[in-house]
């Protein structure tokens, strides 16, 4: 008999105890619990955030411009050879910006309209099309039409990312009559019912002495700005196109909160903006010049294709050195090497490289390469040589792992028939192990692909606006390029640096693949 | 003619006479080791390959010695002489003015197009290319001399006794063990470069003040107290650590110790993810949301606090960069690496412990806290410590997200700056290496050097030691 069985009232003691335990023992298990949904929600917020901005720069939107491409500017006398013509950006910007004014005639009376109208196109986003015409001459004199992207600020507005506004309906406009001192009275049966509401929702918001919010209507490709609006009646001045529409056309507001003179864009802008989407010379289309263009200025026409050619150098140089020296490195340490004190020096070296943070490669790059050895700045040249350092204690961690999992039997049986330990090794052990160790050296890789703080220090920061040619060229790489971008304070970069960050990962998620299917295919358990 | 000789593209030029060289003796050695094998009654020592290898190697190695040396020693030696032959107006020059000026120089030499430029210029840029081109002209005589000399020599030694291959393997070996010495070479290499421009910097400004200042203006005026980037670091990492630590150990004791094999096969490779994304994306995130995200967050307790009454004037700084938000996504990317090495220790405590507690009337937890945790104890603090050193040396991160002022302030809203940031903006942008604030630059280097090699060398003791007690 125990003592519990005895003494009823301790045994209930007990069991209150264990209950109590259990809980303790439940509340525990919930800790765990919460600490790892912590961690996978933190990814989930970060992949989703970064992936839904991505998606937003994954397509941007193009005007369409139909000119003709007259001699007298495209190749005017003594300038009409093909080099010319693809150098002649100001010639190619006029035809568009004369096309703009020809659609929109209301800008060209004053020169701050023209300046408004010109901002529509970067000068730049002509240089593609140039350089076409360069290569097929006879199109000079056609008519061709000509794509260019839209300004960042009016395509981030179309995806409803710049500019709030809320889009009202407006009910049927009975009579519009010209007044005094110009403009128009609009009126119809409670017709801005909808509008006197929502203004007097988004007033609530702002402090009493700030200014009307812009109120536009558009009816087709016509817009104008509302003033004096009432429930039945409103003032309006003519932005773009014909007043009739407005009688003949559905008719729709958008109310925007943002003051003007605090916007990067105009009400007279986002009258042509939607005048362009009305007639279907704006289109949607998918940023592949995210991997065709290099580096620019402009947000509508930077691409990554220069900083992906610089990655892919640097990784070259890198793969080159760090990857038989590492590989090398393992055999000897694995297979040679006798165990005294130079061998424990040199493991104990490795274990720490690998764990040094990796700016201080930066520094030995800086000193060492750039300041001692004279060897250029911002070339993938150094980039991947200071990789490599960092590169290496990676390799020959893996590589020893790899070579260690080769059974002794192996050795074995090679040197029984007469090998010498060389061949054994390089005929034999290596073979065997050779996708353990290429799947480190691949591991390797991706984790100084997506290095970016050392390559700051070797001045791999620079503007490159050149796809780079050779190891020595000034040349940037992909998370440089994002550090980049995302230090430049225009709206519109946000998004895009979320697409060269999902291209980066993509780079990542194919090397890390790779590895997954060289273990699954290769891999062997002895 | 001197002058195309200096556009020579050495590099690649050298590797094909490498190639070139190794591959013809290689040849030659094994026609004549063949040649031997029929003359010979007897039985070869060595196999014909390892001749051909044999004179390889001595046709190779030292064209490569060689080769090694124009790399490193050739354009110096050009700018040495280019330099003694300047007009005496160029002597007023800084040794910094005087690189740039070569730099422009071999610029201009490799486009082959100064059309334009200044007549000095152009002369020096001439004359800067004929050097060149005598170095590549003798570079590329020794080469050939000492390649045929070695072919000769090479050859001459094969004999049917020979013993190629035993010298060839001999070779091959020191070869790996030169390819293991680049680790201490790395190292070296590191120590060495940090205590040297470290010196010059402690030449200029007192070693004591830079330790124990609290003024750091290195960009502006040369105040040089780095105590404020100590304290922001050591805060930063502080906060990461906060969040890395317990998440971390939770998730690896969870992951051991409850989950079923199935949630552990899918969980444990998806934490991974986390180290495997590259820091420029957590600092663009922590940028993009977290930053603004504790902005606000701080601004609210701000006016809530002044409506209650509880305080007079904001408490919080509220900035938009802030060491919190730096630290807690830094935290996040330090998960991985406390639980991944956690999970291991914990895996590593044998079975029969737990089931001796168990035996006793233990509850998971229990025994978990009480058995498991304190056996692994050592390896734990040892991921602790590894996790530290991760987070002092973090650069972009803290670069985007934890701002630029260097000052000690407790309040994690305010924007603080770490070592690793003030490196990254002392070295970039126009550096001369002469310059206090460039080597200042290094004695930041040297420090998180320092320190993050004491904690991983206890770290990978402490390891060491534990991995011996339980195998």
């Amino acid at each position: 008999m125990t003592d519990t069985a005895r003494n009823p009232d301790s045994k209930a003691k007990a069991m209150k105890r264990l209950k109590k335990r259990r809980a303790a023992d439940g509340r525990f298990r919930f800790y765990g619990l919460s600490a790892i949904l912590t961690a996978l929600g933190a990814l989930a917020v970060l992949v989703i955030t970064i992936g839904s901005q991505a998606l937003s720069a994954a397509t941007y939107h193009v005007v369409n411009y139909d000119i003709t491409l007259d001699p007298a500017v495209i190749a005017p006398e003594g300038a009409g050879r093909p080099e010319d013509i693809g150098r002649n950006v100001e010639g190619f910007y006029g035809l568009v910006r004369d096309n703009l004014l020809e659609t929109f005639p209301e800008a060209a009376e004053d020169r701050a309209s023209r300046r408004e109208v010109a901002d529509f196109v970067t000068r730049l986003a002509v240089l593609p099309t140039a350089q076409m015409v360069a290569k097929q001459p006879e199109l000079v004199g056609t008519r061709i039409t000509l794509t260019a992207p839209l300004n960042d600020d009016l395509d981030l507005y179309l995806k409803g990312q710049g500019v709030r506004e809320r889009k009202l309906d407006v009910g049927a406009i009975a009579s519009i009559k010209g007044e005094a001192e110009g403009g128009y009275r609009v009126t119809g049966a409670g017709a801005f019912d909808a509008v006197v509401a929502a203004m007097a929702v988004a007033a609530a918001d702002l402090p009493a002495d700030a200014p009307e919010p812009s109120v536009l209507l558009t009816a087709g490709p016509s817009t104008g700005r509302l003033t004096e609006i009432s429930a039945g009646s409103a003032h309006l001045e003519l932005l773009t196109g014909k007043i009739r529409d407005f009688a003949r056309l559905q008719s729709k507001a958008r109310l925007i909160v943002a003051l003007e003179s605090e916007r990067t864009i105009s009400d007279q802008q986002i009258a042509w903006t939607l005048a362009l989407k009305d007639m279907d010379r704006i289109d949607r289309v998918p940023r592949t010049t995210l991997l065709t263009n290099s580096d620019s200025t402009y947000p509508e026409l930077a691409g990554g294709l220069a900083a992906i050619v610089g990655s892919l150098l640097t990784m070259l140089i890198t793969a080159l050195v760090a990857m038989p020296i590492g590989i090398l490195a393992a055999v000897y340490l694995e297979e040679f090497a006798p165990k005294n004190r130079v061998t424990e020096f040199i493991e104990v070296n490795i274990n720490n490289l690998a764990a040094v943070p990796s700016i201080v490669f930066g520094l030995l790059g800086a000193a060492l390469y750039i300041n001692f050895l004279g060897m250029p700045r911002s070339a993938p040249l150094v980039g991947g040589l200071v990789l490599a350092l960092m590169t290496f204690p990676v390799v020959i961690i893996a590589s020893r792992a790899a070579l260690k999992a080769v059974p002794p039997s192996v050795r074995s049986g090679a040197l029984a028939v007469g090998a010498s330990q060389m061949q054994t090794v390089f005929h034999h052990v290596v073979p065997l192990a050779a996708p353990g160790i290429l799947t480190g050296a691949i591991l390797g890789m991706a984790r100084a692909l997506g290095e970016s703080a050392p390559l700051l220090l070797i001045g791999m920061v620079a503007f490159v606006g050149d796809v780079p040619r050779s190891p020595t060229d000034e040349s940037t790489v992909m998370p440089v390029l994002i550090f980049s971008w995302s230090n430049n304070a225009e709206r519109a970069w946000e998004p895009l640096t979320s697409a060269m960050i999902i291209v980066l990962l993509a780079f990542l998620l194919l090397m890390n693949g790779l590895v997954v299917f060289l273990r699954r295919k290769y891999e062997r358990r002895w | 003619m001197l002058q195309q000789l200096g556009q020579l593209p050495m590099g690649w030029l050298l590797i094909a006479l490498i190639a070139v060289f190794g591959s013809s003796a290689f040849f030659l050695g094994r026609m004549r080791a063949e040649r031997l094998l029929m003359s010979t009654t007897g039985r070869m020592h060595s196999r014909p390959n390892y001749h051909g290898y044999y004179v390889a190697m001595w046709a190779t190695v030292p064209v490569l010695v060689i080769a090694f040396a124009y790399a490193v020693f050739g354009e110096t030696l050009t700018r040495g002489q280019l330099e003694r032959e300047l007009p005496s107006s160029f002597s007023r020059l800084s040794p910094v003015e005087l690189q740039s000026y070569f730099d422009s120089v071999r610029l201009a030499a490799g486009s082959a197009a100064s059309a334009g430029a200044d007549r000095v210029f152009e002369a020096i840029t001439n004359r800067y290319l004929e050097l060149r081109g005598l170095v590549n002209a003798a570079t590329l005589v020794i080469l050939g001399l000492v390649a045929a000399f070695g072919i000769f020599w090479g050859q001459s030694r094969l004999k049917s006794d020979f013993r190629a291959r035993a010298l060839v393997e001999n070779g091959m070996e020191l070869v790996l063990f030169l390819c293991a010495g680049v680790a201490i070479a790395t190292t070296a290499g590191i120590v060495l470069s940090l205590l040297y421009e470290s010196l010059l910097f402690f030449q200029k400004v007192s070693a004591w003040d830079f330790l124990t200042g609290t003024r750091w203006n290195a960009q502006t005026e040369a105040e040089f107290g780095a105590l404020p980037l100590f304290f922001g670091t050591f805060m930063i990492a502080l906060i990461a650590m906060l969040v890395a630590a317990p998440i971390g150990l939770f998730s690896a004791i969870f992951l051991s110790e409850y989950a079923s094999p199935t949630a552990r096969a899918w969980i444990k490779p998806i934490l991974e993810i986390l180290a495997g994304i590259p820091t420029v994306v957590y600092g663009f995130f922590a940028l993009l949301v977290v930053a603004p995200g504790i902005r606000s967050a701080s601004i609210w307790i701000n006016e809530t606090a002044i409506q209650l009454g509880l305080a007079s004037e904001p408490i919080l700084a509220a900035q938009p960069t802030s060491a919190l938000a730096a630290g807690l996504v830094m935290g996040i990317m330090v998960i991985p690496f406390v639980s991944s090495l956690s999970d291991d220790v914990i895996n590593a405590v044998p079975q029969t412990l737990r089931d001796a507690a168990y035996a006793l009337g233990a509850t998971k937890s229990e025994t978990v806290q009480q058995v498991v945790v304190p056996a692994a104890l050592p390896g734990i603090i040892a991921a602790l410590l590894l996790a530290v050193s991760r987070a002092i040396g973090e650069t972009m991160i803290v670069v985007m997200a934890a701002g630029k002022s260097a000052r000690i302030s407790m309040d994690p809203t305010s924007d603080l700056t770490t070592i690793t940031v003030q490196i990254v903006s002392l070295m970039t942008g126009e550096t001369g290496f002469d310059d206090p604030k460039t080597l200042s630059a290094f004695a930041l280097g040297l420090v998180l050097f320092t320190v993050t090699l004491a904690f991983n060398v206890v770290a990978l003791r402490v390891v060491k030691k534990y991995r011996e007690k339980y195998d």
